[in-house]
């Protein structure tokens, strides 16, 4: 019944379906009629855009979330999950990018949490666990990898993630999803998983892998499946598909034409200058940004840029070197002396980091403007409501009323709320951390267009973004990090994604050795 | 004028006149009402003295010390923090202010200022062991209720201290009343009507809720939140301490124990009936006030119809789970795990 065919006509039995899926949240469509198949022993990759609903599918397939429309089938047979435990008893397994570790717990004790065995007394058979998950180590082939005695919080991020997937298969996985699982892995460590799930491919599991680094899927899969803003757009054979063709799927269009500023370099006071600037993160941190300029903070994760961002706003202190606002040196002991000479972060975690998720986008958007906006410390309502409603047409906050909780927002119109608590306060510079994080594609243009508003109105950006397109479209100059130092800047002209990543990968000295 | 006019209609508000009703009033503060009304109904059926001018009054002055605690419980909550040394604060106050007013020849002015003094000093405390010494705000204060009640014995060995029952200023504050009605009302009134002005129209009141919604987001907007904890522990000092003078003016003694001894429980025990969140960040100061009303009607009407004061304590239980029972479910969280 449930048959597939595969690139060479032969006919293999579908271990998994999912069949017209569709889910949203508050009003938003996270997922869209998809349909996708997989066959045991294939690697299936998920690529799309942040936001295109692979990680909202995954969780479908995890038991996380319950789809709206559209059934799910494991070997022609619908299941349906209620809650996590049985999507694993299904056979279906997730492996998150950052596992659930216990951190007391040694990793035998992780690996088999739920289940561990006992004698008939209930006395926990500490050495039989220990052989077992000996055992399973080894089958695994990662005998000097992982040892079965180490404590959960002792563990790297890699092994983490084999823990992970140690869990998986000692409880009869059939289909194993990994979710971006190199992003904090090592080249080596990559090689390592990989290795791994081409075996597990080969034992016939069926793999889900979604990843949005293309080297990595054209090495990987078999079938590349193609989300955009929820719908599918289309399922390749990955010996006849192309990156650019895979990448035109992605986006919708052509790269070139994403984002380009209207007018770009029209560069004027310098700003913010930062001379040798050292925190516990960084070192030997010196650039400008001027007046009406956009500078991008490149790098891979872990560079050091959100460090960087936070010493700049007053968050992080500054032990070394010097930070000038306009020419003046400044000091920061908290967060409201940059607020106070006109320097604004709109953090990169939104949700945890910038907003009051209960509140109204009212009291969202006045929050670091109430001081001014009070008579003898009582909030003025009508100027609370003129200042609020001014930024929310101006950005276009999509909300039924500014007294609307921001839980109820879609996450490009919480970071606009977000981007209006700062642009109320009339920032001199203003730092963007990931700005387009979790937007869908529609809010991500118009916040490019806030943007380059922005900084032909004369404001000074500093825009930290791990996206490559993004950080070529609206830059103006490019700093990149490594390691939390600078590798290297790069003006409009002269940058392109090798050349960034290059730099972002430049050898560099380990902080603290040498002088 | 004509612009504020076009500004605000970019922010419609269409609903209906209930909804809009019921969103002002909240949820929260409904359930109460019909619970009071319920309560109320069911008492005065039985008995007819519940409604007469005298009881409403008793009712109003059990519930006083009660209330102002409740009262500085809920801004401490909302702020996402907790303070359980109130009752001890409260002892430690009584005790100082019958113990300064006798040393200074009867001077009750004074023994209040000292006795306020003595509560701000124990809230700093409180602060600072929290914000400094980085420990969790129940077992600091848990801490501090050990400690504070520990110095209210050792400064009065133990013994009711002075005596303030025939001072007019104390006989005032306990049986006096402004326009018919007792001062101990007027007192719980101020302090409610204080801290809801505080919370709902001031700067203030919103970086508190700012605070305990997500202290990260307020942090990086530039509240100073050390200061805010240290200053609204301050706050909830003093109150607990105004909560101890108005002992001493009832009793007509300092009392290092009774009458303040399980008070920071009866305190909580309100404020969460009020709806105010542990989390932090939600809740407001009317709630906190009907609960306290509810708990105090409940408690006067069992006396009322005679019931053993043993049940009281039961149906007090009974009514707080019920009440956050319904709260969460409303709430449509799942049900696993240790819920927040």
């Amino acid at each position: 019944m449930h048959l597939t065919e595969s690139s060479d006509g032969e006919m293999t039995p579908t271990l998994l379906a999912v069949e017209r899926a569709s889910k949203s949240f508050a009003g938003v469509h996270a997922l869209i009629d998809v349909s996708l198949d997989l066959r045991a022993g294939e690697i299936l990759a998920l690529v799309g855009e942040n936001g295109a609903g692979k990680s909202t599918l995954l969780k479908a397939l995890s038991g996380d979330h319950q789809l709206d429309q559209g059934r799910i089938l494991v070997e022609g047979q619908e299941v349906r999950f209620g809650r996590p435990s049985e999507a694993r008893e299904s056979g279906i397994r997730v492996i998150a990018q950052e596992p659930e570790i216990v951190p007391e717990l040694t990793v035998a004790e992780n690996i088999y949490l739920g289940g561990l065995p006992r004698s008939r007394t209930r006395w926990f058979a500490r050495r039989q666990l220990l052989d077992q998950v000996r055992r399973d180590i080894a089958d695994a082939g990662f005998d000097h990898v992982l040892d079965p005695g180490t404590l959960g919080r002792r563990l790297s991020a890699a092994q983490r993630q084999l823990v992970e997937i140690l869990r998986a298969l000692t409880s009869g996985v059939k289909v194993l999803a990994f979710d971006e699982p190199t992003s904090s892995l090592s080249t080596h460590e990559t090689a390592g998983l990989f290795e791994l799930i081409r075996r597990l491919r080969d034992q016939g599991v069926g793999i889900i892998y979604v990843s949005h680094r293309m080297p990595e899927v054209f090495d990987l899969a078999d079938r590349i499946a193609v989300l955009r803003d929820g719908a599918r757009v289309g399922v390749l054979d990955a010996a006849e598909a192309t990156e650019e063709r895979v990448v035109r799927m992605m986006v919708g269009r052509d790269l070139s034409s994403l984002f380009r500023r209207t007018a770009p370099g029209v560069a004027g006071d310098v700003v913010l200058e930062l001379r040798d600037v050292a925190t516990q993160d960084v070192e030997g941190i010196s650039f400008d940004v001027r007046a009406g300029e956009v500078v991008a903070l490149a790098g891979l994760v872990g560079a050091g840029r959100t460090e960087l961002a936070n010493a700049i706003s007053g968050d992080v202190p500054i032990t070394h070197g010097e930070l000038r606002l306009h020419g003046q040196p400044q000091r920061f002991r908290r967060p409201e002396d940059a607020i106070s000479v006109g320097i604004g972060l709109a953090p990169e975690e939104r949700k945890s980091g910038a907003l009051l998720m209960g509140r109204s986008v009212k009291d969202n958007v006045s929050l670091t403007s109430l001081k001014r906006l009070s008579r003898w410390r009582f909030v003025q309502p009508d100027n609370e409501r003129r200042l609020v409603a001014r930024y929310v047409t101006a950005l276009n906050v999509r909300t039924p009323s500014i007294e609307q909780p921001v839980r109820n927002l879609s996450g490009g119109n919480q970071q606009k709320v977000v981007l209006a608590r700062w642009l109320a306060t009339e920032p001199r510079l203003l730092i963007l951390d990931e700005p387009t994080r979790g937007v869908d594609v529609g809010a991500k243009a118009e916040i490019y267009r806030i943007i380059d508003e922005l900084a032909t109105a004369g404001m000074a950006l500093l825009v930290v973004s791990s996206e490559l397109p993004e950080v070529l479209g609206l830059a103006d100059r490019i700093v990149v990090m490594k390691s939390g130092r600078v590798t290297g800047e790069l003006s409009r002209e002269d940058a392109s994604e090798e050349r960034v990543m290059e730099l972002a990968m430049a050898d560099v000295p380990e902080r603290g050795s040498g002088s | 004028m004509t612009a504020t006019r076009t500004e605000d209609q970019a922010a419609p508000a269409r609903r209906s006149a209930l909804r809009k009703a019921l969103d002002t009033i909240g949820v929260q503060n409904v359930s109460l009402i019909i619970a009071l009304a319920g309560l109320v109904a069911l008492i005065g059926s039985q008995n007819s003295r519940f409604f007469l001018t005298s009881n409403i009054k008793i009712i109003g002055m059990a519930v006083a010390v009660t209330g102002v605690l409740a009262i500085a419980q809920t801004i401490i909550i909302i702020l996402g923090a907790l303070d359980i040394s109130v009752g001890s604060v409260a002892g430690l106050a009584s005790v100082t202010s019958a113990m300064i007013f006798t040393a200074m020849s009867s001077n009750a002015g004074l023994g209040i200022l000292g006795a306020l003094a003595v509560g701000a000093l124990c809230g700093a405390a409180n602060g600072c062991i929290v914000v400094f010494g980085r420990v969790n705000p129940i077992i600091a204060t848990l801490a501090t209720l050990a400690a504070f009640k520990g110095l209210a014995q050792l400064v009065s060995n133990g013994r009711a201290q002075g005596y303030t029952g025939a001072d007019p200023v104390f006989v005032f504050i306990a049986r006096g009343s402004i326009a018919g009605i007792p001062t101990l009302m007027w007192i719980f009134a101020l302090v409610a009507l204080g801290a809801h002005i505080l919370l709902k129209y001031t700067d203030i009141g919103r970086n508190i809720y700012a605070i305990g919604g997500n202290d990260t987001a307020a942090r990086l907007s530039g509240i100073n939140i050390n200061k805010y904890i240290v200053a609204c522990y301050i706050g909830t000092g003093v109150v607990a301490a105004l909560a101890g003078i108005l002992i001493t003016a009832r009793t007509g003694s300092g009392q290092p124990i009774s009458g303040s001894e399980g008070q920071e429980l009866e305190a909580i025990t309100a404020a969460a009936l009020g709806g105010v969140s542990f989390k932090g960040g939600r809740g407001a100061i009317a709630g906190t006030v009907l609960a306290v009303v509810l708990l105090g009607v409940l408690s006067n009407g069992m006396t009322l119809l005679d019931i053993n004061s043993f049940w009281q304590n039961v149906a007090k239980g009974a009514l707080l789970v019920l009440a956050v029972t319904i709260q969460q479910a409303r709430s449509g969280e799942r049900r696993v795990g240790i819920p927040t």
